[in-house]
């Protein structure tokens, strides 16, 4: 019987974990939030349930009925507040992981070590959100953080909120933001209405098996109509104004490929503004692993969700942002190939299905160059190292480096807290053609732990009964 | 919804049990509590503990994400500064 390991508590973990399960493997499920349910799932905590939770949510049921079979299955264990921090490789098999368990951050974790016969990481992606001058000011958020603190915690980010970026995510949380009682001043989609039609309105037909993904978008297109929120394409938001913290913002219209267009600025008054421009895999433990990765980014996988090293599968948004239903799907055929088994006809079919509405999201919504434009040289594209755009590129102008690494030493972009989880696409895209390419995502401690637990987990980790 | 009390910068802030401490500091009307090297201001900015943006320091421990921890009665919350450089 197979030891399978799955990280991320998200839909591809859960589905994951339960598909290896019901192919009878063992399996221990990795989250690193105190519930399962990831981003997507992410809810009120158990000291202040709501009745209504349901109504927050798309596939509210199918969340409770994942957790209900994973969390009272004894051949299940699921490790909560689980903030896994390395991977040590080995040859032909999957790596040893190593966790810490307990409150973020904390100075007194329990050290646990994973030694699986299977890995699957589904450790899902974040926000991606482009600089503009002022995108540091208090005020400014990612939309995911507004979605986060409304779902998760019931808090507005503010009374007057724009929304801007690109992508359907954009509308999911305006929904989320008017139900926390938020006044969302205005919608703004960089995507133009001619790429908008092109990348979603292309062989309809072959989305008509995705046809609840078009029931979502009339739903959050009601929101906008009934509470009067205007919704523009073809436009950014091009700098944020304030001292100690955000008052108004500059939208601007967009050529087709991102850039400002000279006198179509706008300033508009608020307290907070949200933005989001897609998202990136969170490859780190990935690349520790030895995963090969593909030119976007995410991590190479075959048909069976195997990756690139012997015994380590994938899912969900690692593989390529494609939503819940991609991720659910991959989730399974993971779990049951990590199992050892043969994934199930059904799962194949609709991965096949939600693959090519994740295309059509990249054809509509992708970032194009242009917005390099609306970055000036004293704009911090580093936010934990406060590091401008004219300092990057004047680093590598003076130096004359073509690496990555020896440009992040010389002007510390990447190297703050975050260890460029923010900043790294930003930064190889504004140096594009200066640099080698190279990726930002490695980062070896995947998350940050103190020296006292260290030491402690080194402890543990050579005792005789840990390989 | 039963409450709870922490600490903030020495003054008593009520919060709501289960609550993060970003979100505490939010709903009492605080959106930057700490400053960068430079200087600058900063609060929330993704929410899900990925920039580290909203650090801390929590009970004399510096350094913790207020929007991944939840906050617990009697915590002690100091807001940080960046050293200089």
């Amino acid at each position: 019987m197979p030891d399978v390991l799955v990280i991320g508590g998200g839909p591809a973990g859960m589905a994951a974990a339960r598909a290896a399960r019901e192919s009878g493997a063992t399996v221990t499920l990795l989250e690193s939030g105190d519930d399962l349910g990831g981003q997507y799932w992410r809810h009120l905590p158990a000291q202040r349930s709501d009745p209504d939770e349901g109504k927050w949510h798309h596939g509210w049921q199918r969340f409770l009925d994942l957790r209900a079979a994973l969390v009272a299955d004894p051949g299940c264990e699921v490790v909560t507040t689980a903030h896994v921090w390395s991977v040590d490789r080995r040859d032909g098999r999957p790596p040893l992981v190593h966790a810490l368990v307990g409150p973020p951050d904390g100075g007194d974790r329990t050290p646990r070590t994973f030694d699986p016969d299977a890995l699957v990481l589904a450790t899902g992606a974040q926000e991606r959100t482009l600089p503009f001058p002022g995108w540091d000011l208090p005020g400014v958020f990612t939309a995911g953080a507004a979605q986060a603190l409304a779902k998760g915690e019931r808090v507005a980010v503010g009374r007057r909120v724009l929304v801007a970026g690109a992508g359907p995510f954009l509308l999911t949380a305006v929904a989320s933001l008017v139900r926390v009682g938020a006044q969302v001043v205005g919608v703004v989609e960089a995507a133009d209405a001619k790429r908008l039609a092109k990348g979603w309105a292309t062989k309809p037909w072959r989305l008509a098996k995705a046809s609840h993904k078009a029931t979502e978008l009339v739903g959050y297109l009601r929101v906008l109509a009934a509470n009067r929120v205007p919704y523009r394409t073809g436009s950014a938001v091009v700098a944020a104004h304030g001292t100690d913290r955000v008052e108004a913002v500059t939208v601007a219209r967009l050529t087709p490929d991102w850039s400002p267009v000279p006198g179509t600025e706008r300033r508009i008054e608020v307290d907070a503004v949200c933005v989001s421009h897609a998202f990136v895999p969170r490859t780190e433990l990935a690349i520790s692993t030895g995963c090969a990765l593909t030119e976007d980014g995410s991590v190479q996988v075959d048909d069976r969700q195997r990756t690139t090293v012997p015994g380590v599968l994938t899912a969900g948004e690692l593989t390529g942002i494609g939503g819940v239903d991609l991720a659910l799907a991959e989730g399974r055929i993971a779990g049951a190939v990590a199992a050892g088994a043969e994934p199930d006809a059904r799962d194949v079919k609709r991965r096949a299905v939600f693959r090519e509405f994740a295309t059509r999201l990249a054809a509509a919504h992708g970032v194009r160059p242009g917005w390099r434009s609306w970055v000036d040289d004293d704009t911090v594209v580093c936010r934990c190292e406060d590091v401008t755009a004219g300092a990057l590129r004047s680093a590598a102008e003076l130096t004359c480096s073509k690496g990555l690494r020896s440009l992040k030493l010389t002007t510390r972009a990447g190297l703050g807290l975050c260890q460029g989880r923010t900043c790294g696409r930003a930064v190889e895209d504004l140096l594009t053609g200066v640099l080698d390419p190279g990726r930002t995502a490695n980062r070896p401690i995947a998350a940050p732990l103190r020296l006292g637990e260290l030491a402690e987990h080194g402890r543990t980790c050579n005792r005789e009964d840990v390989p | 919804m039963s409450k709870i009390r922490i600490e903030v910068d020495g003054r008593p802030v009520e919060a709501v049990a289960g609550q993060s401490i970003a979100a505490a500091l939010l709903a009492a009307g605080r959106t930057s509590w700490r400053r960068t090297r430079a200087g600058r201001p900063r609060g929330v900015f993704c929410g899900i503990g990925t920039c580290f943006d909203c650090v801390v320091t929590v009970n004399d421990l510096r350094d913790v994400r207020a929007c991944q921890r939840r906050a617990a009665d009697g915590d002690r919350v100091e807001t940080q500064e960046d050293d200089r450089a």
